[in-house]
């Protein structure tokens, strides 16, 4: 075996250490779980062997579970396959079901198994250590013990469903489980999944001493007298479980999560059936989770991709990596203090200009404030706060700027003073050194045209609130070099967000799609669709907030503005619409700007939470009130279609050029319904043939907005998935 | 096919469902059986000339399991070869009872049948029964489960009752019960129920507030305010996206009152109540069954209404008088609204809200109330209804002969 060393001490005690050669982590492998079988059965008949102790040979912990990379390839590739459905199924099964006998084996062996956790235990590791007799861990409260699978839109289905709710009920149960939310171990210990937390270099001396005093071999849901701690689902406080809980979980997933979902059911029905059963119940509802759409699209875009973009896989190829010491960030608005902010924590010393010694202090800060509350919180010491509040110098002067690697523009968004700070901040750089520009409308090849170097002139898109939000969006305008591209992206990685390229247009790739989610809402409201009905369903797609409430938030006068320019920019080409009127009407006659003036399609009283505007149907009358299914299907597609379209239009036009972009892009950006895996990934789910069908119906019932480009007309054509046809696609040029 | 007719109806006194009622103290199996000893005493019934009895139960566990009506029988010393059958509809297992029973009349498997239904709900608490539906995530998340109360609530939001619409109501039937048991209009059906000696331990509904006043009703806090706060408004609002915010304006104060009962129906054919010397006092003319919605749970009735009608070639005028259930105000109210029933035709000796509804038995019981007013007040018809738990209706009608 190659990743477990097994050595016998004269007492009888088979200390197994699991390292997986040359990974920096254990996972289960496929080799991990191809050699688990052979461990347990050399633990169970060797006759020297009287119990052992699992632990990790990794100083980073015991294991981080299952390797989503294999497991993310097998559920996304499916050759040709001639056997019957019922025998499929069965096979994969047997698949799923291989740890759960390993795992079931181990914990059946008839010799006490303890595990040593030495470090962190995620997903199949804690899994291993739930199937063990004892578990003792380290005591670092940095340690985390959690079944995260949920949030990828899978479930534990190693055991964990049913070995956790076994040892600490299963309300306490299904909270971890269905967040995916991680313990210290203190907290597991406080809950009952870990026996002991001692000194990390005692862990397997503690595990072994519970071997040959205690050393019970059998599990306790193995014992005649088992009860489910609080009580199984058959119980009238499990009922109650059931209850609240299936309640909650609609209210918190709208349905679109079916691993939530599987997850309950595991537990409803394994915890009412002994162990075994129990186990087969849930590698069932395993396979079953794996083969949604769901499943596959959130492993790939919140595990994989997530994780490629977050190591720089838009990073061209060929450029040393750029040392980035020192930043300006012209422009202490709120944009301009966030990245300050991020860039001190980061340890970058940041230079940050605006016109006034005052507003530059202001933009400072507001980085004293977060500090200050992570050092009251206990988070921070006040040491280190003061360390990093000192890398920010406020300033008005430009001559700051000299010697920075990169400049971060953060102005107003007018061409005119755009184009002045450029100029000043140039003349102080390196010819070597970036200069971003933190637009959010205007295209950046028309604000490189006052750059001296438009070589070096790239977008540096970053979302509000900066410190929480973790997208970047890189622009490359016409001229940019791909080593410009190199260095922002180096930038982008060092202050520890995530890095999406793409090309220019207006709004680039975010805002353009995002802009649409609300425009048909606004649709939706001027054809007589009830306001409630918009965004109750708005939030029902899984995105955060509906799209009228948005458009509160964003501020309706601002989308007034707008629409104004868009139309002096469009001239004849403009085709006025019902919204037109109604905007006009709500912003200029009533002068209702949204939540920032406390009217908007809401109202926002002061003693209670925010109510639709009574007056609003009278601007425009509700002739769709009565919510049938089909109408809440079709508010549903709208929304969420009319965004996936704009994605592929952006791929038409090369705004965007690959799919790991646009999907992560649009969940870490505008928060798209984290179900789909993004608009890419739903339109691939869909099937392209399908989703042209429902466009042109769209198209044909609501307008051109929803007309398919020719991309995906081809694509519907040939049976081609954007990450089957751009997956290999060079990177933006 | 042969017409089903009714030749008698009795019930119990509503006993309070609590530990201080007064058939707390008295068996679900007494109370079923008081009410056959009854049907067969008041009409000297030869008790083998009865083929089955089919009896509503709720919560068929514990005492109430296992078959009641067939224990019922034998306790009751009906004849041996008297089946009985016991059958859960939720809230109309008592009028289901009846018309399986007329079914079985009709169809010819039945010369004689009882239909009713028992429930003790001070002795085998409503949920004893657990079940899958609202457990289970897989019939729970696919139905948007919330309890029947938020149900009520989302019919008020949905349709525009206000707090005082369905305050009203209740009022109103509290009213008009006090008025039904001040002229004895309820005496040709309620017998008083015998405790363990023989001696009558109740004789009249234990739950009614005849006093209730809007006043004393608006210090009511609403009931479901707190479970729709926590989760059940969201999920209903998944459903009905339409509704921006959940009113919540039931309370127990209008809502159906938690208590003890039982109920019975003699069905026959014309020709065995000749046989057997009885009196056809109605005649089954339609009876049916929908399922509705299972979230908003309780807009059955007028849907129901509407489907047997319309097999009935009649029009909501034609029916002389109307039964629903008073599960909650609101449920009454929009049957009203929705097929334009006016309140004088409705519920016109108060219902539930002011005597209680014993689940098993109240379909059986308003049967029997609707029976006995057509006869005081020289009516032909009438409609008996109740929504059902799950999302449906069941209903009746009855006309005099």
């Amino acid at each position: 075996m190659e990743n477990f060393k097994i050595e016998v001490d004269a007492d009888g005690v088979a200390l197994v250490t699991f390292d997986v050669p040359g990974r920096t982590m254990n996972t289960l492998t496929a080799k991990v779980v191809q050699e688990f079988p052979q461990l347990i059965e050399q633990i169970r008949t060797n006759p020297a062997i009287k119990g052992a102790v699992l632990t990790s040979g990794k100083p980073t912990g015991f294991c981080a579970g299952a390797d989503l990379g294999e497991m993310g390839s097998g559920a996304l590739t499916s050759g040709a396959d001639t056997r019957s459905e019922d025998d499929k199924l069965k096979a994969q099964f047997e698949g799923a079901f291989l740890l759960n006998k390993t795992f079931r084996a181990m914990e059946t062996c008839g010799k006490p198994i303890a595990c040593a956790l030495n470090g962190l235990a995620l997903g199949g590791g804690l899994e291993i250590a739930l199937a063990t007799h004892y578990r003792v861990v380290a005591d670092n409260p940095k340690i985390q013990l959690g079944l995260p699978e949920a949030k990828v839109g899978l479930l534990p289905g190693a055991g964990g469903t049913q070995r956790l709710p076994r040892l600490i009920g299963m309300q306490a149960a299904a909270g971890l489980i269905l967040e995916g939310k991680p313990s210290s171990p203190a907290e597991a210990l406080k809950l009952g999944f870990v026996d002991a937390v001692v000194p990390a270099d005692q862990v397997v001396a503690a595990a072994r001493a519970w071997l040959l005093e205690k050393g019970d071999p059998v599990a306790r849901w193995d014992r005649k007298d088992f009860r489910i701690p609080g009580g199984g689902p058959s119980t009238p406080g499990g009922a109650q479980v059931f209850i609240m809980g299936n309640a909650m979980l609609r209210k918190q997933s709208f349905g679109n999560y079916p691993a939530q979902l599987n997850i309950m059911k595991c537990f409803y029905e394994g915890l009412q059936v002994p162990i075994d059963a129990a186990l087969r119940i849930e590698s069932r509802y395993f396979v079953k989770t794996l083969a949604t759409p769901q499943a596959k699209a959130m492993i790939r875009s919140l595990f994989l991709s997530m994780q490629e973009l977050g190591k720089g896989a838009a990073r061209p190829e060929g450029f040393a990596p750029y040392r980035i010491t020192k930043v300006a960030v012209l422009g202490a608005g709120m944009m301009g203090a966030g990245i300050a902010y991020v860039q001190a924590l980061a340890g970058i010393e940041t230079v940050l200009i605006d016109q006034s010694q005052e507003a530059a202090d202001k933009g400072k800060a507001y980085s004293a404030n977060l500090l200050a509350k992570q050092v009251s919180r206990g988070k921070m010491d006040q040491a280190k706060a003061d360390a990093i509040l000192a890398l920010i110098t406020p300033t008005t002067d430009y001559a700051h700027v000299k010697g920075a690697d990169l400049v971060v523009e953060a102005v107003f968004e007018t061409r005119e003073i755009k184009a002045d700070v450029t100029k000043k901040a140039e003349a102080q750089l390196a010819d070597t050194a970036v200069f971003g520009s933190n637009t959010s409308t205007l295209p950046i090849t028309g604000l490189a045209d006052v750059s001296a170097r438009p070589a070096n002139f790239i977008g540096i898109h970053f979302f509000s609130p900066v410190d929480k939000m973790g997208l970047v969006e890189i622009i490359m305008g016409e001229k940019t070099s791909q080593e410009t591209l190199a260095k922002a992206i180096d930038y982008v990685l060092k202050i520890r967000k995530t890095p999406i390229v793409v090309n220019d247009s207006r709004g680039f790739y975010t805002s353009r799609c995002f802009g649409t989610f609300i425009q048909e809402g606004l649709e939706m409201l001027a054809e007589g669709i009830a306001p409630a009905m918009i965004d109750n369903v708005g939030r029902a797609t899984g995105m955060p907030r509906g799209p009228l409430e948005m458009n509160d938030d964003v501020a309706l006068d601002l989308a007034y503005k707008v629409r104004e320019q868009t139309k002096k920019d469009l001239g004849d080409r403009y085709v006025a619409g019902p919204v037109d009127a109604m905007i006009s009407k709500m912003v200029v006659e009533l002068g209702r700007f949204g939540r920032k003036n406390g009217k908007g399609f809401y109202d926002y009283p002061a003693d209670g939470p925010k109510r639709l505007w009574s007056g609003l149907s009278e601007i425009v009358p509700v002739t769709q009130a009565d919510a049938t299914p089909a109408l809440i299907e079709e508010i549903r597609t709208r929304l969420l279609y009319r965004q996936a379209v704009e994605a592929a239009r952006c791929f038409e036009e090369k705004v965007v050029t690959d799919p790991r972009d646009a999907d992560v892009g649009s969940i870490l950006g505008w928060g798209f319904a984290p179900w789909t895996g993004g608009p890419v990934s739903l339109i691939d789910s869909v099937g392209a043939a399908t989703f042209v069908e429902t466009c042109d119906r769209l198209a044909q019932t609501y307008g051109p907005r929803f007309a398919p480009p020719q991309l995906l007309r081809d694509m519907a054509a040939s049976g081609e998935t954007f990450y089957g046809r751009f997956s290999k696609a060079s990177r933006a040029a | 096919m042969a017409d089903a007719y009714i030749f008698d109806a009795v019930r119990t006194p509503r006993g309070k469902g609590k530990k201080d009622g007064a058939l707390h103290e008295i068996t679900a199996l007494s109370l079923a059986s008081q009410v056959l000893e009854q049907l067969r005493d008041r009409n000297g019934l030869d008790t083998s000339a009865v083929d089955d009895v089919v009896l509503g139960c709720v919560s068929p566990v514990g005492e109430q399991g296992a078959d009641i009506a067939r224990t019922a029988v034998l306790t009751a010393d009906y004849a041996e070869s008297t089946a009985g059958v016991q059958v859960n509809r939720f809230c109309a297992s008592g009028l289901e009872a009846c018309n399986m029973a007329a079914a079985k009349v009709m169809t010819g498997e039945a010369g004689m049948a009882i239909g009713g239904g028992v429930e003790s709900m001070s002795r085998v608490p409503m949920g004893s029964d657990g079940g899958a539906w609202p457990t289970d995530p897989s019939s729970a998340f696919k139905t948007y489960f919330a309890p029947q109360g938020i149900g009520a609530d989302l019919i008020a939001t949905l349709y525009g009752f206000s707090r005082d619409d369905v305050d009203a109501y209740a009022v109103e039937s509290q009213k008009r019960a006090a008025r039904a048991w001040a002229e004895n209009r309820f005496a040709r059906s309620v017998f008083g129920v015998k405790d363990q000696m023989g001696a009558v331990i109740l004789n009249h509904d234990e739950h009614m507030r005849p006093d209730a006043t809007m006043q004393s009703l608006a210090s009511l806090n609403p009931s479901f305010a707190m479970p729709g706060e926590m989760a059940f408004d969201a999920v209903v609002q998944q459903r009905y996206p339409q509704v921006e915010r959940m009113t919540h304006v039931h309370h127990a104060g209008n809502s159906s009152g938690i208590v003890d009962g039982a109920a019975g129906v003699l069905f026959g054919t014309r020709e065995m109540g000749e046989a057997l010397g009885l009196k056809p006092r109605a005649r089954v003319k339609g009876m049916a069954s929908i399922g509705s919605e299972p979230s908003i749970m309780l807009t059955g009735p007028s849907l129901v209404t509407e489907k047997l009608l319309k097999k009935l070639g009649m029009s909501v005028a034609d029916i002389d008088l109307y039964e629903l259930n008073e599960a909650f105000a609101s449920v009454v109210l929009r049957m009203m609204q929705a097929l334009d029933i006016p309140h004088e035709k409705m519920n016109v000796n108060g219902g539930a809200i002011a005597m209680g509804h014993p689940l098993g038995a109240t379909g059986a019981m308003i049967l029997g109330t609707a029976l006995d007013e057509l006869e005081r007040s020289d009516k032909e018809t009438a409609l008996v209804t109740l929504c059902v738990g799950a999302g449906m209706g069941t209903a009746t009608v009855i006309e005099r002969v």
